[in-house]
């Protein structure tokens, strides 16, 4: 935790930290109080005065059954995005992993969608599936399906999935290739003078082993899909159609932004900081316990 | 003829990897192809919905027209060039004051023993709990009410505290051995100069690294530029898209669209293909 | 060049005293060891005197200077780590250089004293590689050379060899030695080696517990080890220990082997009392007629000497060693005998030796 060289200055400290301080309490500390603050008051319409009323933003904002539908729709979404992104990258990174020729340029070829931002993926998509000008979109709808995410719903909450997986797969493929190095070859060797079969080798012993790795990436994954993915969403549906495609950090940014509804939006903020609160914590509990362990 | 059977069997098995591998590469790297080709031709093929697979003609067209003008066919955007340097601007400042924040406080917690010393430590450590996301409204009240709306110090320094880069230094100079500060007092340097002298050389690589994710994650901002950016001149190109984009018709200016895209992509994938090296390590390292 | 002066120097952590209370005057020039086994507190003195650690009590001098309230870089001292502790950013020379440059040396001097120190210790060719591209002997020549160009009032050396394998150790060890004779300047030399202590040192400060144990030169703490623990401590294998009980007469020495020994001088104080009775392994001898009777258990050969594992009647270990090839085979009894000189008594209760 702490060095036992250190340097004695008294003042120095302090100055070194005071940027930091002050912009983690001017632009973190502060609005995350502001917005606790917020949620347990009731402004009037001029936005003159407030009232304390406990929670009844909470209680209003979960009673909306609009709200509700939200939670619904964000559930579905981060769990499709979470699980395809990383189905798809464990799948990519095991085959890159294994000792083939070209490895190296492979990697190349799949980690630089890291680079994209959320919306720019979302961009490339709606480039492509757009049922009027895009290639995949128009051949759809000529082979006759009615394809056209702008009017349907569920073909909008398709889409703004297989976006936001789409982009967030380097990052897991990534990690799990990181997190397949670190396996001892010797390992894997033993298992395989055992006589394991290379399938069995993977689900009894990498698998098994990658689950650190594992378990951070399902942790980072929900995180992205519940606030990065914005970008995706206000690309691509803007939530529509209809409220198809709203998540809740959309919902915040329609409450509080667009509507105006400062005591509504900040207890939808508070709910979420619980929620990251509780996903770090968990995060913590679970690596402190690798620590441990290992 | 048991044996061939068999050896070809086997390079069938031999072969499925490298088709699996190659349909995800083909799966990543379609979108962006697509995209390439039609900045590549005018806005009427594209729409018409026809758009061929290989290049067209009115590239340098597209690109100048989208790099210099405010106005297309049909839309009024601002031109790639501000937008373009808006982005960097706050790429640039995002990533090195991220930086250079993060490796003095880190540097504090590390190298002094003082007074309220874990307080400060904890409350870095929380903001990695608070994405801007999250706190976004109060947030931007806090920039409005200081003035800072539509101004470069209100589009950045709300971004710029990380908790990650500065855990990441001081789990880095807790491996720097304590001989070597020894030896450093000894030769008679003092807690800056041995900064200057031996701790920044020495974290050259993850400077390196950390840029590299910073600079993404500073040129990729979304929700943030949406709210304290008003006016076109503070625009980044990542907004300007799917602003000039508005409600996806038919009839807009796509191939504008698409060179914009295009632009809007170069410089981080650039960032990442040529440091990729020090962009997977710090990014694995950052994170544990 | 300057004399080092410990006054009742000591060190606590809380309540726990690391360092109780060392006396020592070094003389200008010499080359003082401080020997113990780990957690004795020699480092923490050697850094005491760096300027490292604080001082919870007494007084260090250099030159003459009370250094107490002083910066280590204020101390005109230079240290030579276990580990090197070399900029591993810098080149061979700027590691050498970055003290001097500090210090606002001019930049030809500069040049000048580094190039005299990578002349002594033949770093000429190395000097502008990395510290990662050189061997350990290398790096802690580089380390030394550090120290060198400092010119400082005294050198501190912290285990400077115990990173390097045993032949390289060897090497350096004579390398030091004769980098001591050239230049002549006043060295405090932590080690745990009792060869490293024994070859290189003027005088050895043996350590145990945060005390000296003794001072003296290398022949005299083996000859006269002063307490249990230097005895123990220094030679190898290390001393005989037995109980003994000084006869009423005042002229034997009775062992619970049945063995009686003669004392080797008389001691009318000890008289019927209960003793320590050290013997060195190297000063027991096969003797026809000896007083001890020995049953063989191992014999080790190791070419030039050959040590015995024996057991006394009573069930005691006693090793000997044994110069040339083994003269005995185990299971076989051996007599020995040990000469009134090899003789060393200690108080059972404080392990002080009881002098003679």
């Amino acid at each position: 935790m702490q060095r036992r060289v250190i340097f004695d200055n008294k003042a120095l400290p302090y100055l070194l930290l005071a940027p930091q301080v002050a912009v983690t309490l001017i632009f973190f500390i502060w609005p995350a109080a502001q917005a606790v603050w917020q949620s347990v008051h009731l402004q009037d319409a001029f936005g003159l005065r407030s009232q304390f009323v406990w929670f009844e933003n909470f209680e209003a904002v979960l009673a909306d059954p609009n709200y509700l539908d939200t939670v619904r729709v964000t559930a579905v979404f981060s769990l499709s995005v979470t699980a395809l992104s990383m189905g798809v990258a464990l799948l990519l990174a095991v085959l890159a992993d294994s000792r083939i020729r070209g490895a190296g340029a492979y990697k190349t070829l799949l980690i630089w969608p890291y680079a994209l931002a959320p919306a720019v993926a979302a961009v490339l998509w709606m480039f492509i599936f757009n049922p009027e000008i895009g290639l995949l979109g128009r051949a759809l709808n000529d082979l006759g399906y009615a394809w056209d995410y702008r009017l349907n719903g569920e073909q909008a909450l398709t889409m703004v999935i297989l976006a936001a997986s789409w982009k967030q797969v380097s990052y897991n493929f990534i990690f799990f290739l990181a997190g397949l190095q670190a396996i001892p070859r010797s390992v894997l060797e033993a298992a395989s003078i055992d006589g394991a079969s290379a399938v069995r080798r993977f689900w009894t012993i990498t698998f098994p082993l990658l689950s650190p790795t594992t378990f951070f990436l399902l942790v980072v994954d929900v995180v992205y899909a519940f606030f990065e993915t914005f970008g995706t969403i206000h690309a691509l549906t803007h939530g529509g159609p209809g409220k198809s495609t709203e998540t809740l950090i959309y919902r915040v940014y329609q409450d509080g932004v667009i509507n105006n509804d400062l005591g509504g939006s900040s207890a939808q903020s508070v709910i979420l900081m619980v929620i990251v609160i509780a996903l770090t914590a968990i995060q913590f509990r679970f690596v402190e316990r690798k620590v441990h362990y290992s | 003829m048991r044996t061939d059977e068999s050896a070809f069997g086997r390079r069938l098995m031999d072969a499925v990897p490298h088709v699996v591998l190659i349909l995800g590469v083909l799966i990543f790297a379609f979108p962006i192809y697509i995209t390439l080709i039609g900045s590549t031709w005018d806005a009427g093929t594209i729409a018409r919905g026809n758009l061929p697979l290989t290049p067209g003609g009115e590239m340098l067209d597209n690109y100048a027209r989208a790099w210099n003008e405010t106005r297309g066919d049909r839309i009024i955007h601002t031109p790639v060039r501000i937008m373009m340097m808006n982005s960097l601007i706050m790429a640039l400042v995002i990533a090195l004051g991220k930086i250079a924040i993060s490796i003095i406080s880190a540097y504090a917690v590390a190298f002094f023993r003082f007074p309220l010393r874990m307080v400060f430590f904890w409350m870095i450590f929380i903001t990695l709990m608070l994405p801007v996301e999250v706190r976004i409204i109060p947030t931007y009240e806090v920039v409005a009410n200081m003035g800072l709306i539509d101004t470069y110090a209100g589009l950045t320094i709300p971004l710029i505290a990380s908790a990650t880069a500065t855990l990441l230094f001081r789990q880095f100079f807790l491996t720097i051995p304590d001989e070597l500060v020894e030896a450093a007092k000894i030769d008679g340097a003092g807690a800056l100069r041995f900064f200057v002298d031996v701790v920044l050389p020495l974290s050259r690589t993850n400077i390196a690294a950390l840029f590299v994710i910073l600079f993404i994650y500073g040129w990729n901002q979304y929700l943030w530029p949406l709210l304290v950016t008003n006016s076109g001149d503070m625009e980044t190109v990542v907004i300007g898209i799917t602003k000039m984009i508005g409600n996806g018709e038919a009839a807009t200016d796509w191939d504008l669209i698409m060179a914009t895209t295009v632009l809007a992509m170069l410089p981080p994938v650039a960032v990442v293909v040529l440091m990729q090296r020090w962009f997977v390590k710090g990014l694995v390292d950052s994170e544990k | 060049m300057a004399t080092v002066d410990l006054n009742r120097v000591r060190k606590s952590y809380g309540a726990v005293e690391a360092i109780k209370g060392i006396d020592i005057a070094v003389a200008d020039g010499e080359f003082l060891v401080l020997l113990g086994p780990s957690g004795c507190g020699k480092s923490t003195l050697l850094r005491m005197v760096a300027g490292l650690e604080s001082i919870t009590g007494g007084e260090i001098a250099i030159g003459g200077r009370v250094v107490n309230g002083l910066e280590p870089k204020d101390r005109d001292i230079a240290m030579v780590f276990q580990n090197y502790a070399l900029y591993p950013h810098m080149s061979v020379f700027d590691n050498m250089a970055y003290g001097l440059k500090i210090r606002g040396v001019p930049k030809a001097e500069i040049q000048a004293r580094v190039a005299k120190a990578a002349e002594i210790l033949e770093l000429g060719r190395f000097l502008d590689r990395r510290p990662s591209q050189l061997s350990g002997g290398q790096r802690q020549r580089v380390a030394m050379g550090r120290a060198i160009v400092r010119e400082p009032a005294a050198f501190l050396f912290d285990e400077p060899l115990s990173n390097l394998d045993a032949k390289l150790r060897t090497q350096m060890r004579v390398e030091i030695k004769r980098l001591q004779d050239r230049l002549g300047v006043t060295s405090l030399y932590v080690t745990h080696d009792q060869v490293e202590a024994m070859t290189l040192a003027d005088r050895i400060l043996v350590m145990n517990h945060g005390v000296a144990e003794q001072v003296g030169t290398p022949l005299e703490v083996y000859q006269r080890p002063a307490s249990l623990f230097v005895a123990g401590f220094i030679g190898s294998p290390p001393m005989n220990v037995l109980d003994a009980h000084v006869e009423a007469d005042g002229r034997t020495l009775a062992l619970p082997c049945g063995a009686a020994l003669p004392l080797p001088h008389p001691q009318p104080a000890l008289n019927g009392r209960e003793v320590k009775l050290g013997i060195r392994p190297e000063h027991v001898a096969v003797s026809a007629d000896g007083a001890l009777s020995v049953t063989v258990d191992l014999v080790e050969a190791l070419g030039a000497d050959t040590v015995v594992y024996g057991r006394l009647p009573n069930g005691e270990a006693l090793l000997v060693r044994m110069a040339g090839l083994p003269v005995c085979r185990e299971g076989e009894t051996l007599r020995l005998d040990a000469p009134p000189p090899a003789l060393h008594l200690f108080d059972g209760a404080t392990g002080r030796r009881l002098e003679d």
